[in-house]
């Protein structure tokens, strides 16, 4: 190793010292912490039964959905708080088309992409074009989108929410890429060799993995190598890290922000398809708080509230450590109104340790 | 002579009434350190935002290469060869050096049928790159942050050659650093002066100026009060010009007439 450092101000860096470095250090290091909290406390309850891991993961992987589009824009330095109302928007654009109208169901889903797109384009464009701050701008836009939402529903439908989506949607082929279940041949499998604890009936406590942890995985992974590995990526880190430089060097940084608004927006579509089409039903207040659930999981995942420094990978772990966290307080029975508290606590706690962290990563010699 | 890379010939600036530059010309060429002196509000930024592109002149001709020009952005100016580092350097301190290396111009490969940012070759070049300028490395994935001063200033400079630029025009680059960090960087200046780089150092330290410079022109009040050749003139005449020794005189005499009324 010696033989390696050419500059005498050189020290070999402990392997510690530079798994520091990295943002999604905390999170994962949180993970470990709740499963072991939760292995302890909530070992015999079932939240570590197929059944349970299945609930929590499904928990995650709606938020995870989210806080993997948050963590991107996050890093390119905006905000974006009107995915919580954007989420309530979508599931009316997706219900009440069908119910009412006899539309397809893909069709009203494809809609809501359309529609969702387009509001997280006019939110990029005006935080761009006006340089007002994203935070300002998208509280508007939370406002307004629910504001119009509950009005738009009342007027056509007379209620808030529309429900009785399921027998449009059984027949249609987009229901099984977003409320459909995968893997559930190995899953028999499993339950066959004992791996997987079988019902009264004989069948496994669960049928399959829901596809939106699939959507969560794949997602996580996709922007992730977005981040690291192409182009856009190192625009997002120089847009959040110092917009002004990045400009100077040529990076379309009003564009790139833009992008990552519509990709938000587009993750709030894929997280209300999700779930309305799962639940079969849709609400004008879905969505509620999503915003800064999405906020909370990227933060403990190690992203920089400031811009320029994270991870989508950590806003994974911080979505998993929220839905452990939510489930297991169900699970061991401890009274759900304590689950804000925790969670409220787990973000300040990650907040200084991640800064602790950064200022580790940025110390100079 | 050689053909001057970059020429302004007799060029003006106004802003509204406010003349800031007013009859100045100014060359570099091939290999040369043209130095500009001047205080505050002398009209060097003006000079350098009409060199690069940013503020078209009201009045005089620009030339590149000996034909006529008109830049239209700093974007053009830069395509022509012309390369401003700004005393902000245009850094990302929360990036690694190999990603500011190439930031806006990332090094791309095709795998399958994806194009992605091919880091490793940008880590190599990055490395290779300041190494060739003296600057050695820890780590090119270390962020921006954690280096020096004169590190990061020189790091900006040589991304400028590295994307290959034949006159560089650097704002101030030794006023914010130390004694040694300073030498490192005018070492660099030497060096990219040896690759046939026109430099114009843009500066108020004559000590700096002086021991890189091969010409100096001084601006005063948006005007040139002249350009000399090195054997022309010595640092304690350049000093004298530059601070103003008539003024640093009045000012003496000024501090000398406080202190008796004091006692």
């Amino acid at each position: 190793m010696s033989l390696e450092v050419k500059d005498e101000r050189v020290r070999a860096v402990p392997l510690l010292g530079r798994l520091l470095s990295r943002p999604e250090l905390g999170a994962i290091a949180g993970t470990v912490l709740i499963f072991v909290f939760f292995g302890i406390t909530a070992g015999d309850s079932g939240l570590f039964s197929a059944k349970g891991i299945v609930n929590f993961l499904e928990v995650s992987a709606q938020l995870g959905i989210l806080a993997a589009a948050v963590a991107l824009l996050m890093i390119a330095g905006e905000f974006d708080l009107s995915i919580g109302s954007m989420i309530g928007f979508a599931g009316i654009i997706i219900a009440i088309p069908p119910i009412m109208w006899d539309w397809p169901v893909w069709a009203s889903v494809l809609m809501a992409f359309g529609a969702c797109a387009f509001v997280g384009y006019l939110n990029g464009l005006i935080v761009v074009h006006t340089g007002l701050p994203s935070f300002i701008v998208t509280l508007g836009s939370l406002f307004m989108l629910r504001g119009l939402t509950l009005g738009v529903t009342r007027g056509i439908t007379g209620r808030t929410q529309a429900s009785g989506l399921h027998e449009y949607s059984a027949g249609d082929w987009i229901t099984p890429l977003f409320a459909g279940q995968v893997f559930r041949t190995p899953i028999r499998w499993l339950a066959d060799l004992g791996m997987i604890d079988k019902r009264a009936d004989g069948l496994p406590a669960i049928s399959g993995i829901p596809v939106s942890i699939i959507w969560w995985i794949g997602l996580t992974l996709f922007f992730t190598w977005l981040l690291m590995r192409t182009r856009f990526g190192n625009w997002i880190f120089a847009s959040g890290g110092e917009a002004s430089a990045a400009r100077n060097m040529g990076v379309p940084v009003a564009r790139t922000k833009i992008t990552l608004f519509v990709m938000t927006a587009v993750a709030a579509a894929l997280f209300a398809t999700i779930q309305v089409l799962v639940t079969g039903s849709a609400d004008t207040l879905r969505g509620n708080l999503k915003e800064f659930e999405a906020i909370i999981a990227v933060v403990i995942g190690g992203t920089l509230l400031t811009g320029g420094y994270g991870s989508a990978i950590g806003a994974m772990f911080g979505a998993l450590i929220f839905g452990v966290v939510q489930m297991g307080i169900f699970y061991t029975g401890i009274d759900t109104d304590w689950f804000k508290l925790f969670m409220g606590a787990m973000m300040v706690v990650a907040v200084l340790f991640n800064s602790y962290v950064r200022s580790r990563a940025m110390r100079s010699r | 002579m050689e053909t001057p890379l970059v020429e302004l010939k007799s060029v003006s600036k106004y802003f509204g009434s406010v003349i800031a530059l007013k009859d100045v010309s100014f060359d570099v060429r091939p290999g040369e350190v043209h130095c500009l002196l001047g205080d505050n509000g002398a009209g060097k930024s003006t000079l350098i935002k009409v060199l690069s592109g940013v503020h078209i002149p009201d009045e005089g001709e620009i030339l590149v290469g000996g034909t006529h020009i008109r830049f239209s952005s700093p974007k053009d100016t830069l395509d022509k060869g012309i390369a401003t580092v700004y005393q902000d350097l245009a850094l990302v301190p929360l990036m690694s050096v190999a990603r500011n290396f190439f930031l806006g111009r990332e090094p791309l490969k095709k795998t399958w049928f994806l194009r992605q940012f091919d880091i490793e070759y940008a880590n190599r070049t990055a490395y290779k790159e300041l190494s060739d300028m003296g600057i050695q490395l820890r780590n090119p994935e270390q962020p921006v942050g954690t280096l020096s001063g004169g590190e990061r200033q020189c790091l900006a400079i040589a991304r400028a050659i590295h994307f290959g630029a034949k006159v560089l025009i650097l704002d101030e680059p030794t006023s914010a650093l130390g004694v040694h960090q300073a030498s490192v960087v005018l070492k660099l200046i030497v060096q990219s002066k040896a690759r046939g780089i026109g430099v114009i150092f843009i500066s108020h330290n004559v000590h700096h100026a002086y021991v890189v410079g091969d010409r100096f022109t001084l601006l005063k009040r948006g005007k040139s009060a002249g350009t000399y050749q090195k054997n022309e003139i010595s640092r304690e005449q350049l000093l004298n010009l530059m601070a103003g020794g008539k003024e640093l005189v009045d000012l003496e005499q000024e501090i000398i007439k406080l202190n008796n009324g004091k006692r």
